[in-house]
């Protein structure tokens, strides 16, 4: 009879509490990052002989360019070579779905910024000052610019989407109330810190290696494999890190990798294209602008009975990611709520402007903020408050309640949109702070409070189901220390950490055991981009994969060298405890590699139970939900439209957190940068269609001012119904909806001049001047009513 | 015969023959001495990636201050030491306080602005070296003002700013980098040229005045934080130039006969900061607020001042408060009122070789209220939309002088002379505030831009009057936190 020795019961404790996911670990590279030793794409120390490139771009909106005399960018100092469309090997397109996105125009410019040819010098510098020498011969052609301009005249670059359920035009017929109306919500430039740059290196046959501060690296080789005339595999993409990426590195980065790569290829010289920061934001498209119109019946309560939307986004002068963002936006109208009956038409506005593309949220906050604008609108209307229409409106728990399928028909089995609202609601004193700003604005004069609660429910997965899948490779060496390859790319949110952790955690190792290597298009193939907040959980999942792989081989060898059943190996600590044994990691590997087992494994993970039908735009589209909520009091001068955030309160749905230290970097980071969108961040075209707000010098991303002194960011405390990595929640989207309780706070700010009878009129970004016009409009709704 | 450029930097004195002079400090770290550290964001001193701290010998003693290497020219550190994020890591090979809190903080999420908040939070280290009390919110904000974060949203930043100063304390020595700085000190104006471009950096007066006699279509060289941009943003040759903020001269900062006089050399930084003095409410939250730290530290309010640009933020309160501007040159020293040397759209009552020497502000006066806003989409390191300024003089309740300027609303800053008259001589009421917002309408006609629109700075320049009068009228005056939202808690 087996008695439990004293090695049993350590191994019992030492297992039992074992973790490395959950732990408030620092970022993988925090301390390189402090030290100004991690390595950005325009770090790599350069190979002899390495030339630089500058993008020569169109001045004009719409015009054909009938020639180009480049006499003089040839004749510039230090100018090595000058090319045109008409040089690329192989195709000249680099849309990332429909092909209509020209690497360089061939005689027909779109927009005011749009590369027409690139410059090759010895220098950086010689090679921007040589871009501005070309004299281009345009004939122009009349411009659209604005979405509401598209939609006039049918200029899409997509069919328009609709989704329906129920009847909606007879509910609105007999909805007790109504309410029409419509918004403007101007669109976002990503301002990662690093610009876009690539780093191409010409290999032996035809090879090109490309170093690419980009999200989508697969996307990025097959790209340039077309441009180079030449197949996938003589292409290899790296990217060790971005400084930021938030949506514009992942279809966006493939002009700039395109453009370093012909010229490389075409010189057999490497290239450097590192943008100018008002190059890269002339160029570049940005987070999609949005006009809605709408029209909402509600009953007493300030239930919606009917909501009928129609929306049209600046998706700029090709189709780059704007079908899918108008699909996601179309999937996230309902926000945290129930819409029985609904009609929803969405248009891709052809605009003669930078070709919109991926922005943190991609189309979903868009979707919701027209939702909690006219939220907004009922509850003033009955004169409630706004979270008890919120509340009446939030999906049913279960069956039993029922309202808990959403407008494309999958069922919300994850809600827990009640209870967190309910504890951020006490948390943040809610009511009572109600009761302050009424009193305060009862005695001041100029300057008004605000305070307002929003909700957020945000669907996690690709929209586009063959997406959903990742690989991961882990390699064991025979010191015991464990590297991981996986497809996804760190751009800051911590992925690298995460997979870390997991891999860590399935080998019951320290975290310092184990290092992420950059991403590598000739490690882990046909990777997706590191987008819709499913870095972690699709590549944690590919990566444990491929660890458990490790692992089960290392317990079997255990088994079988020691003698003992595979259930009493565990792994925790840096030790191997095998039934009373126990083994350093180290030792067991350096013994399993002598025996001959493979200590090296990749991994596989395809997100199951999702479909997606877009013509119907129905099914399952999401893995499940991740939910939020957040309190904003401002305070609102009514003089001149300044206003300040004095509180923020939020909580966040991040299931079992994998880090919480990273999951509430991410939140309260998507909380200032949501705020940044809806409040400073303005982008203003001239006339003429030139971008005027293209440097941080007249394009205002909040500084450190704006960060309030009083912010309460935490987790909720739960635990993902569905299988997902060690049951976590996705982090990187969601939360950029939270602050749409400032930009509501500034509207019960405004409301308040007119005692909250008027609807204020308010689009985003609510700049001063847009708050300022705001309270005028109130003043004078008041002045025709009395 | 050109002499090479001096500077300290990393334990030794550098010595640059073959620079451009105008390659930045930010090209030369990272391109000739791959010191890839510090990196480059924007190009125009708008986002602090660049940050780098910049040792100066002030007497005996060092003076340690943040600047944007992104548009600073090489050869203006001259006897000065850099200091970059590499320089942070300590003897042991431990990290810096200042990176250890920000490690534990989580303060860097894609790491890229990181190293330029390191050297600015090290900045805020040097400084509360002395101090006995932890920094306030507002000193963290100054500091950080001119550093932009995309991904963290700050907060971590801000909790690393104080964590920094609970660590074991980090030694600098201050005594070995002056010695080291005294060895590269000029007793001579530098001339450095390549290729046919000059750089030159006189010491006296009389060496500014003589060179620029020589070379009257040299460019004046100050803070670099426009002048920099010319370069690094429109690709401009500059020709030969002349750095005038090692002038002895230009560097001196004086209170006499009821005038601050300010230099044309001396920083905002330090120009605000004695100005504060005499009118702290009235002028602190426009120094907060006027551009960025490392810009104030490198930007001279005559440089502010000589620039001229229609949306300068402090031409508006100095021709409020009957501001001089002092004129030198090959025909002697000339002293005008600031609001005549502005004659159009950049163009300045300036002869040929003729150069600013410095500005006069007249103090506070018995019975003077005074104020100047600032309206911007952002609080921090924004360009006005409208910058208004206010000055009157009452008697009892009688305006008996009134001086209203703004920046934004015309081609120069300039007064509002209609809006003036209707208040003078009358009780400064609400009928006579009504009247002089009404006449700004015939004094301004402003432009749409980017940054705000033609109607939002008419109806504003009117609003910011009204809050003028909240704040000074003479029954029942409201607090600034009771008609400024940034004064509101």
């Amino acid at each position: 009879m087996n008695t439990q020795s004293e090695a049993f019961l350590q191994q019992q404790a030492a297992t039992a509490n074992w973790t490395e996911v959950g732990k408030q670990r620092p970022h993988e590279s925090a301390v390189l990052h402090v030290l100004g030793e991690a390595t950005y794409t325009d770090d790599i120390p350069e190979i002899q002989g390495t030339l630089h490139a500058a993008l020569g771009l169109s001045h004009k909106a719409h015009a054909r360019v009938h020639g180009m005399d480049l006499k003089e960018v040839k004749a510039s100092i230090g100018v090595v070579a000058v090319y045109t469309a008409k040089d690329i090997p192989g195709t000249n397109d680099c849309g990332p779905i429909i092909h209509d996105d020209p690497i360089l125009a061939d005689g027909l410019v779109q927009y005011v910024g749009q590369p027409l040819f690139v410059v090759i010098a010895d220098t950086h510098d010689n090679a921007r000052r040589a871009a501005r020498l070309a004299k281009v011969d345009y004939e122009e052609l009349p411009a659209i610019l604005t979405p509401q301009d598209a939609r006039k005249a049918q200029s899409f670059v997509l069919p328009p989407m609709h989704l329906a359920r129920g009847n909606c035009r007879q509910a609105l017929e007999r909805a007790p109330h109504k309410v029409k109306g419509e918004l403007y919500v101007g669109g976002q430039e990503q301002f990662y810190l690093e610009g876009q740059i690539s780093y191409a290196i010409p290999k032996e046959d035809r090879g090109m290696l490309v170093y690419c501060s980009t999200q989508h690296p697969s996307e990025m080789q097959h790209v340039v494999a077309h441009a180079l005339g030449l197949h996938s595999h003589h292409v290899v993409v790296e990217c060790r890190r971005m400084g930021g990426g938030f949506g514009g590195k992942e279809s966006q980065s493939a002009l700039w990798a395109s453009a370093a790569a012909i010229s490389a290829a075409l010189l057999k010289r490497p290239v450097k294209l590192r943008a100018d920061r008002d190059d890269d934001m002339m160029v570049t498209g940005k987070r999609h602008c949005f006009y809605y119109e709408y029209e909402v019946g509600y009953d007493d309560e300030g239930r919606i009975v009917a909501a009928k939307v129609e929306m049209v986004s600046r998706a700029g002068y090709s189709a780059d990611l704007s079908g899918p963002v108008a699909t996601r936006a179309v999937c996230h109208f309902d926000n945290a709520y129930y819409l029985s009956d609904v009609d929803i038409v969405a248009m891709c506005g052809k605009t003669n402007t930078q070709s919109n593309t991926a922005f943190r949220g991609f189309g979903g906050p868009q979707g919701a903020i027209a939702i909690e604008y006219v939220i907004d609108e009922i509850a003033r209307n009955l004169g409630k408050d706004q979270l008890d229409v919120r509340k009446v409106n939030f999906y049913g728990r279960n069956d039993a309640e029922g309202r808990n399928v959403t407008q494309y028909g999958q069922k919300v089995v994850d809600n827990v949109i009640h209870e967190l609202v309910a504890e951020l609601e006490t948390t943040s004193a809610y009511r009572q702070r109600r009761e302050e700003v009424r009193a305060f604005n009862a005695a001041s004069p100029v300057l008004k409070k605000g305070l307002a609660i929003t909700p957020v429910k945000f669907g996690i997965a690709f929209n586009l189901t063959h997406l959903n899948q990742a690989g991961a490779l882990v390699h064991v060496y025979v010191d015991g220390s464990v590297l991981v390859n996986h497809g996804g790319t760190e751009m800051g949110q911590g992925i690298n950490t995460k997979v870390a952790q997991v891999v860590a955690h399935e080998l019951g190792l320290d975290l310092s055991q184990v290092r992420v290597s950059a991403t590598d298009t000739s490690k882990v193939a046909n990777t997706s981009a590191t987008a819709a907040s499913t870095g972690a959980d699709l590549n944690g999942k590919a990566a444990q994969d491929a660890a458990r792989q490790i692992r089960d081989r290392l317990t079997a060898f255990a088994a079988q060298t020691f003698g003992v059943d595979a259930s009493t190996i565990s792994f925790a600590d840096n030790k191997v405890y095998i039934d009373g044994n126990v083994e350093a990691f180290e030792s067991l590997v350096r013994k399993a590699y002598n025996a001959r087992v493979q200590l090296w494994s990749d991994g596989f993970y395809a997100t199951p139970g999702l479909h997606w039908d877009a013509a119907n735009m129905s099914g399952n589209p999401f893995f499940y939900f991740a939910y939020g909520a957040a309190v904003s009091e401002v305070v609102v001068d009514t003089l001149t439209g300044e206003w300040k955030l004095l509180r923020a309160d939020a909580l966040y749905d991040a299931g079992k957190s994998l880090n919480p230290a990273i999951d509430i970097g991410q939140v309260e980071g998507a909380f200032i940068q949501g705020m940044g969108w809806l409040t400073t961040e303005e982008l203003w075209w001239n006339k003429a269609g030139k971008l005027m707000t293209h440097a941080p010098s007249t394009y205002k991303i909040p500084g450190i001012s704006d960060c309030p002194e009083h912010f309460d960011v935490r987790l909720f405390n739960n635990r993902n119904v569905s299988d997902s990595i060690h049951r976590s929640k996705a982090v990187g989207e969601p939360p950029l909806l939270l602050p749409f309780s400032v930009f509501f706070a500034i509207r019960d700010a405004v409301a308040s001049v007119g005692d909250y009878k008027v609807n204020p009129p308010l689009n985003a970004p609510a700049t001063s001047e847009a708050i300022l016009n705001a309270v005028e409009a109130v003043q004078a709704a008041q002045a025709v009513g009395a | 015969m050109s002499q090479p450029i001096r500077f300290y930097y990393r334990g030794e004195v550098q010595t640059v023959a073959y620079a451009a002079p105008t390659q930045t400090i930010l090209q030369h770290v990272r391109e000739d001495l791959h010191c890839t550290g510090t990196k480059e964001g924007c190009a125009e001193g708008d986002c602090g990636a660049c940050t780098v701290v910049i040792g100066e010998l002030k007497g005996d003693t060092v003076e340690l201050k943040s600047v944007n290497s992104c548009i600073q020219f090489l050869p203006t550190l001259d006897g000065k030491a850099l200091f970059t994020v590499e320089d942070l890591k300590q003897p042991d090979g431990e990290l810096h306080p200042v990176q250890q809190a920000m490690v534990e903080c989580h303060g860097s999420q894609c790491g890229f602005c990181t190293p330029g908040f390191v050297m600015s939070l090290w900045s805020l280290y040097l400084k509360q070296e002395d101090k006995p009390c932890a920094p306030q919110r507002k000193d963290i904000d100054d500091t950080l003002s001119g550093n932009l974060c995309r991904c963290t949203g700050y907060r971590p930043i801000i909790d690393a700013a104080h964590r920094m100063l609970e660590l074991p304390k980090a030694q600098f020595d201050r005594d070995a980098l002056a010695t080291a700085l005294q060895a590269i000190q000029r007793n001579d104006m530098l001339s450095y040229t390549h290729d046919g471009q000059s750089f030159h950096i006189p010491l006296t007066l009389e060496q500014l005045i003589r060179i620029r006699a020589e070379k009257p279509e040299a460019t004046l060289l100050s803070g670099s934080t426009d002048i920099g941009l010319w370069v690094t943003k429109q690709m401009r040759n500059l020709g030969d130039i002349i750095y005038i903020n090692q002038v002895k001269e230009l560097q001196s900062l004086s209170g006499q006969d009821g005038m601050l006089d300010i230099g044309a050399a001396v920083s905002l930084t330090d120009a605000y900061a004695a100005v504060c003095q005499h009118y702290p409410q009235e002028l602190s939250e426009l120094w907060q607020r006027f551009a960025s730290l490392p810009i104030r530290n490198a930007g001279t309010l005559g440089g502010n001042v000589a620039n001229g640009s229609p949306i300068g933020d402090s031409a508006p309160w100095l021709i409020a408060l009957g501001s001089d501007i002092v004129l030198n040159g090959p025909a002697g020293q000339r002293t005008m009122a600031l609001e005549e040397f502005y004659l159009d759209y950049q163009k300045k009552d300036l002869r040929p070789g003729e150069f600013v020497q410095a500005v006069r502000v007249p103090l506070p006066q018995q019975n003077r209220h005074f104020r100047t806003y600032k309206l911007a989409k952002r609080f921090d390191q924004d360009i006005s939309a409208v910058c208004a300024a206010f000055a009157i003089t009452l008697d009892g309740e009688i305006v008996r002088e009134a001086r209203i300027a703004f920046g934004g609303m015309a081609a120069t800053s300039r007064r509002a002379p209609k809006a003036e008259a209707a208040l003078l001589g009358r009780a400064w009421n609400e009928t006579a505030l009504r009247e002089a917002m009404q006449q700004l309408t015939q004094d301004y006609t402003p432009l749409t831009d980017m940054r705000a629109s033609s109607d939002y700075r008419m109806k504003t320049a009117q609003n910011l009057l009204q809050r003028f009068w909240y704040e000074t009228r003479t029954d029942a005056p409201l607090a600034p936190a009771a008609v400024n939202a940034f004064a509101c808690a």
